[in-house]
């Protein structure tokens, strides 16, 4: 049992050294590259062979005292192959020698930031800015982004060989917006983030023991766009907001991976010292007064985190905080998360004419119907709720969530 | 690199508008301008699909068939070609398109060595 447990740890720890490692590093050699042989394929197709390369070498030989210069060598070796059979591939090779990226290279920034917009490009679909992100900036493999997206590995290889074409013959430049872009841009690319930190979030611990944590990689990502754009407080907003989801990250299932509703959390069990810090964060951006929809979503969620209970929240607060992000994004899913906190501050009447007016935009969506259940049970109409929470089931794919609606049907009959 | 945007619209809803509607001065402008850049290699308002003639080959031989190739409420209303450093470039200069009711589709066009 107890050695059991050690192999675990040890074969947990080999791993993470190897993801931290890859992604400082895959990310850093990519940009770099890209810059230097002015070709975004290729560039990104020789760091990935050197990624596969090392996820298969290191864990067996163990981690090079310079894993850059050692992905920079396999990366060379590759392009020899590629390059043997045109003329002047001594030129581009002495371009990998002489100009070899160094960690400490002055536009290392730069390039970062042109291989993150670039891979966020408006002009690519969601789900390729997703795969092209995860791959290119933090160095992920085919295979591990496949597991991440419950997708197999052909659809996700297509994706992004896909994407990578239309960079090249559609022209999406490589580089950084332009100060009056700049903001609109980034929106973009944090809206990619949030998208891999959500596909991560609802991952049922345990479902899926291989599966690749999206969660700590959309944290990574966040981080390191923070560091990159200090003086953009949406990014600071959007890391404090994912550190504030994951500092409750412990109480979002039972033990039997059925979802636990924010209200019914263990806040004993939250990471008070993580609130803490990410709710500074958010202060801290706010009080740059440019606000956006990624610093209000964090302020939503510290207060959330900092209350004491459910029912001592300070939903006064929160219903002008999401008054606020409907001026950012009026949208119908934040309109019904507004009902959610209009329900306690106000009364769960005021709510449910609120979430009836929603109808025609979200009936497709599951947690209309599951918000609806709930605040008509609440008014006593436990008919009505009933055919809510049979809709919301119906409607739903996550396990998780599943497992509540069927809790509560069984209880409500 | 060289782009061409493709002026899409509904002919239908188009030919119903008034002249003040169409607001010719202002395409007129947004050519100008471009052409002032120097960045316009060329440009034109086509006729309604409905006067469109197309030739298709069946055994290898020609056949003319009275219409657009394709059938479509929106069609191709005009279309203008630019030379920009990239897409970026081309996108703003198609966000700046100012006739009412149409979309632009931005295409990249194959260079030639």
């Amino acid at each position: 049992m107890k050695s059991g447990a050690a192999k675990d740890v040890t074969g947990a720890s080999v791993e993470a050294v190897l993801t931290s490692v890859v992604r400082d590093e895959a990310g850093r050699l990519t940009a770099a590259l890209v810059r230097l042989l002015g070709d975004f394929a290729l560039a990104e197709d020789l760091v990935q062979d050197a990624v596969v390369t090392a996820l298969e070498h290191w864990p067996v030989d163990g981690l090079p005292t310079d894993p850059t210069a050692w992905l920079l060598a396999t990366a060379r070796r590759r392009a020899i192959d590629h390059w043997r059979r045109q003329r002047n591939y001594e030129e581009k090779l002495a371009l990998l020698v002489r100009d070899g990226p160094s960690p400490e290279h002055a536009d290392e920034v730069d390039d970062r930031l042109r291989l993150i917009f670039t891979c966020c490009h408006p002009a690519l679909s969601r789900e390729a800015q997703l795969a092209l992100t995860l791959r290119a900036v933090i160095g992920l493999t085919t295979r591990e982004i496949a597991r991440g997206f419950l997708m197999t590995e052909t659809a996700i290889a297509q994706r992004i060989v896909r994407a990578k074409r239309k960079i090249v013959e559609a022209g999406i430049p490589y580089r950084v917006p332009d100060p009056d872009r700049l903001t609109e841009r980034l929106n973009e690319v944090l809206g990619v983030v949030y998208l891999v930190f959500n596909e991560g979030y609802l991952a049922t611990v345990g479902a899926s023991p291989d599966r690749r944590d999206l969660a700590d990689d959309a944290e990574w990502l966040a981080r390191l766009i923070m560091r990159l754009l200090p003086d953009q407080p949406e990014a600071a907003g959007l890391l404090a907001l994912i550190r504030l989801h994951r500092a409750r990250w412990a109480t979002r299932f039972d033990s039997r991976g059925q979802v636990v509703l924010l209200r019914d959390q263990d806040r004993a069990l939250w990471d008070r010292e993580a609130i803490a810090r990410a709710s500074a964060l958010v202060l801290q951006a706010l009080r740059t007064a440019r606000p956006g929809p990624y610093q209000v979503q964090a302020a939503i969620a510290a207060c959330h985190a900092e209350a004491p209970s459910w029912q001592q929240t300070d939903w006064r607060q929160i219903l002008l905080l999401y008054d606020q992000l409907l001026r950012f994004t009026p949208t119908a899913v934040v309109r019904l998360n507004r009902a959610i906190a209009l329900a306690e501050g106000v009364g769960p009447a005021e709510a449910v004419v609120e979430v009836n007016s929603l109808e025609p935009a979200l009936s497709g969506y599951h947690l209309f119907h599951a918000t609806r259940g709930e605040l008509l049970r609440r008014l006593g109409r436990p008919q009505e709720a009933r055919l809510a929470d049979e809709r919301a089931l119906e409607l739903t794919t996550n396990p998780g969530e599943r497992l509540l609606l069927e809790e509560r049907l069984a209880g409500s009959t | 690199m060289k782009y061409m945007l493709l002026l899409a619209r509904s002919d239908e809803e188009w030919e119903a508008l008034s002249d003040e509607q169409r607001d010719y001065p202002a395409i007129a402008r947004w050519f100008g301008e471009l052409a002032q850049r120097g960045v316009l290699m060329g440009g034109a308002e086509l006729q309604p699909a409905r006067t469109a003639t197309t030739v298709v080959w069946e055994s290898g031989k020609p056949l003319l068939t009275d219409g657009p190739f394709v059938e479509a409420k929106e069609t191709i209303g005009g279309f203008g070609i630019v030379d920009v450093p990239d897409l970026d470039a081309a996108i703003e200069i198609a966000k700046t398109w100012p006739a009412t009711g149409h979309k632009v589709e931005i295409r990249p066009i194959v260079p030639v060595d």
